[in-house]
């Protein structure tokens, strides 16, 4: 791609903040015509923000957006698509119980005035949709379409609107090998019709296959942008994880882990047809011992979560097992779970875990009440204070007192009472999900030392995390997932960021070793 | 300022000066809606006038105990008019030994007496809250839709059982706890404050009362915490059932009659009550002192339109508003926690 070509599409200098957060600090994207080109990056390094601003759902504090030699400022989605630019994004917004040509052309129907000519609606997108190998009657509803259709649909869409540029975020991770195939077909086909394609993925070797061009972001910056002809997987591992390798997190001096206290063999959950986009399970086995941190790793719908709330009993599962002390267990719920002595501490704190409008005392000891009984039916309160003030001190937990309503305490605090809630129940297995997701680098590091004094108290802690330098940190042990299926394991001593992400990344982990 | 500091700040000292007043606003409210009434018409503040006033109260007071339970599990039942008077009829043939002697006036009457007529009241509305809660957890219909199902099945029910017609003439022991005293305070009263002590100590002090405002404040970390989030929301309908029992037993003593249409409107004034009381319809926030202030609120207001001769139809076209007022507050008290 000769580089003095006009850009179809110019993003320059643009920034987003939002409360506290610098998603985007002065990004530039260009895209030529007729080229497909890759937009890459970890999960919050700010593609989905940039992604946004392009479409109109949001506005940049800052920066200009050219297309096709003109200036523009989108207010909003409908004028992104007018302009010609339409984005296919990972949850489809396909209405499932209309037809696939009242999808393809909703609120654009050819009239006469307010009626559907519903011939020429038929006709218009069966023109369409047979020139991108979606061979169905367009009366056929969405519903009744696969996943794979369904993102002809939206292809099929995009093409009505006579689309130059469209945007596909993360077009393949709900699509077999063979369906990605045929996808890529049309891809290309779009390119040779001089249609240019912005592709977001997680799969590094699609984007060798595929893309033209990329950009990689990390942090909210760029970091890197090229031909794809010129570099290697590894080259944009490494441009994807580059932070400086702080010391900011210190390592613990692991002991000597005890017995196997979880065991789980061949978890596997499938999609539903009530739930298409679930993440699958397929076939997830791991064990933890006393003492033991193991980390899991992996990108956003790798199954980490799911995996954990499987577990937990907070998701049913289809085949598999799960072994506490070498026994098998039935766990149908959370409860099952606790009285097991499994914990966990979700992803989302405030949807997940949190009372956000009680008090601090009552959310610490919800999970405890059996403990906590006087008479038979009523809190002993005493006790209850004795918990509170017990916890406070041991995970220094700033508050104002015990009666003081939980959404007003600083998300570590929050995150503190949350661990609390499963300490006080002493379990053998603590899960903790997302442990420091939004919350300042100082209770971060405190929130880790707390995991390494219950490891060291003899409890199995599985740490999942997003941030590999967190990963890296608190765990003894670490196990790669991804899309469901666990791809790797590692010590510790031997794990570096970039192996992690070939692991976390590639389809074969032998190419990343 | 340490993190401490700012977190007492935002809290201690009276500054959250909107929580203080959210909390005591139906009190005051009451307050200054009785001293309102005392300068307008001097006759409201005479002891009959009051004791008149708490009499009526008992009963939907009684109803909105049970409606608290519902609405901090952020549920609704419109069904408990219906429901009471399907129960207070049951209770009622029960106490006159068939429906035979129905219209038979005073102690002559054969019955099986007042006690096995509240226990079948009660073990009508048990069943019939029971009922409504398995629709509600088991088919996951949401309780609105259910208990306006129930609302029509249960007043259908009565009816039916009734023929339509009342069964009136209790002997003195039932009526005695409609219509009896026990010194200057009448009966339904004492009923009705007892019943709201031993609700609030149920709902501040038990294990029981914990997991009803978990769930109600956050339905999946209740059952990520472990706890039985369906037994829970079933079982507060059976308590609002239980109440429509204990209502519907009182409502016949006092009326010395049991009637198919009785208890029509109830679901509105009840509800205006608890809301009005400070419980929020989303569900986790709320007390029974808060529903006791908002019963006295609803019946003080009633009470001094009719001293004042105000058309009972204005009467209802106020009571609308006020349920849409403060639920308003309460959306935008929900607003404003969010932000915090």
């Amino acid at each position: 791609m000769d580089g003095e070509v006009r850009p179809l599409l110019r993003m320059a200098g643009i920034a987003k903040s939002f409360p506290g957060v610098r998603a985007l600090d002065g990004v530039d994207l260009e895209v030529a015509g007729g080229e497909i080109h890759a937009l890459l990056g970890e999960n919050g390094a700010g593609k989905s923000t940039l992604l946004k601003i392009l479409a109109g759902a949001q506005s940049p504090d800052s920066g200009s957006i050219t297309f096709d030699g003109k200036t523009m400022s989108f207010a909003n989605p409908h004028a992104a698509q007018r302009a010609g630019i339409v984005t296919i994004y990972q949850e489809f917004t396909l209405a499932p119980d209309m037809s696939i040509a009242e999808n393809v052309f909703i609120g654009r129907e050819p009239g006469p005035g307010p009626f559907v000519n519903w011939s020429k609606l038929a006709a218009d997108t069966a023109a369409i949709t047979r020139g991108i190998g979606l061979e169905r009657n367009p009366m056929t509803l969405v519903r009744d379409l696969s996943v794979a259709e369904q993102q002809l649909v939206e292809i099929a869409r995009a093409l009505s609107m006579n689309s130059r540029l469209i945007v596909m975020d993360e077009p393949t991770s709900a699509l077999s090998l063979a369906e990605v195939d045929k996808l890529f077909a049309i891809v290309r086909k779009l390119k040779a019709d001089g249609i240019s394609v912005i592709f977001v993925t997680h799969r590094l070797e699609e984007v060798i296959e595929i893309c033209d061009r990329y950009t990689v972001l990390r942090d909210g910056r760029n970091v890197g942008a090229g031909a794809v002809a010129d570099v290697t997987i590894d080259d944009i591992i490494r441009l994807m994880v580059g932070r400086e390798i702080t010391t900011l997190f210190a390592h613990r001096e692991a002991g000597e882990p005890g017995e196997v206290a979880l065991a789980v063999e061949g978890l596997t959950r499938r999609r539903t047809a009530q739930d298409p986009h679930a993440t699958e399970l397929r076939d997830v086995s791991l064990s933890v011992r006393r003492g033991e941190i193991l980390g899991i790793a992996g990108l956003v719908g790798a199954g980490r979560t799911e995996t954990a709330r499987a577990i937990f009993g907070a998701d049913p599962f289809d085949t598999g097992r799960v072994l506490i002390d070498g026994q098998p267990v039935d766990i149908r719920s959370p409860r099952d779970a606790i009285e097991r002595g499994i914990g966990l501490v979700p992803e989302d704190r405030k949807l997940q875990a949190l009372f956000l409008t009680q008090a601090i005392r009552t959310n610490m000891s919800i999970a405890a009440l059996d403990r906590l009984d006087l008479f038979g039916i009523f809190v002993d309160e005493r006790k209850e204070r004795g918990l509170v003030d017990e916890f406070k001190k041991l995970l220094n937990i700033r508050m104002a007192g015990p009666e003081q309503a939980v959404g007003n305490l600083s998300g570590g605090n929050q995150q503190k009472v949350v661990l609390a809630r499963w300490l006080a129940l002493r379990p053998k297995v603590l899960i903790v999900d997302e442990p420091t997701r939004g919350i300042d680098v100082g209770a971060k590091v405190e929130v880790h030392n707390l995991l390494f004094e219950m490891a060291k108290s003899g409890i199995a802690v599985i740490a999942i995390s997003s941030e590999l330098p967190e990963v890296l940190a608190v765990s003894d042990r670490i196990v790669t997932m991804r899309e469901g299926r666990v791809t790797g394991e590692v010590m510790r001593a031997d794990a570096t960021q970039e192996k992690l992400m070939a692991m976390m990344t590639l389809t074969s982990t032998a190419a990343a070793a | 300022m340490s993190e401490a500091q700012q977190a007492a700040a935002r809290n201690g000292g009276g500054v959250d000066l909107f929580g203080l007043l959210a909390k005591f606003a139906p009190l005051l409210f009451l307050i200054v809606l009785m001293a309102v009434f005392a300068i307008l018409e001097p006759r409201f503040l005479s002891s009959i006038n009051l004791f008149n006033v708490m009499r009526q109260v008992s009963i939907t007071g009684l109803l909105a105990i049970g409606m608290t339970f519902v609405i901090l599990t952020a549920g609704i039942d419109l069904s408990i008019g219906s429901l009471l008077a399907f129960a207070g009829l049951v209770g009622a043939a029960v106490a006159k030994g068939g429906m035979q002697d129905r219209f038979t006036v005073g102690d002559g009457a054969v019955g099986y007496g007042w006690q096995l007529a509240a226990l079948a009241a009660i073990a009508v509305g048990l069943a019939g809250g029971y009922i409504q809660g398995l629709a509600i957890t088991r088919l996951k219909v949401p309780p609105f839709v259910v208990t306006l199902g129930g609302m029509s099945v249960f007043r259908g029910a009565a009816l039916l059982f009734a023929g339509g017609g009342p069964i009136s003439g209790f002997d003195r022991a039932f009526t005695w706890w409609g219509q009896g005293k026990f010194g200057p305070v009448p009966i339904p009263v004492i009923i009705f404050l007892v019943a709201a002590v031993i609700a609030h100590i149920v709902l501040r002090y038990t294990r029981y009362g914990r997991q009803v405002y978990a769930v109600g404040g956050n339905p999946e970390a209740a059952r990520l915490s472990g706890l039985n989030v369906g037994r829970v929301i079933c079982s507060v309908y059976v308590i609002m059932g239980f109440f429509a029992g204990l209502g519907a037993f009182v409502l016949s003593a006092r009326l010395n009659s049991a009637e198919a249409v009785a208890g029509t409107g109830y679901e509105l004034t009840v509800i205006a009550s608890v809301v009005i009381g400070g419980t929020s319809l989303f569900g986790g926030i709320g007390s029974i002192f808060g529903t006791v202030i908002g019963s006295f609120l609803i019946g003080v207001l009633l009470n001094g339109l009719v001293m004042m001769n105000v058309s009972s139809y204005i009467q209802q076209i106020i009571i609308g508003v006020i349920v849409v007022l403060a639920v308003a507050f309460d959306t935008f008290a929900k607003s404003r926690r969010r932000k915090v």
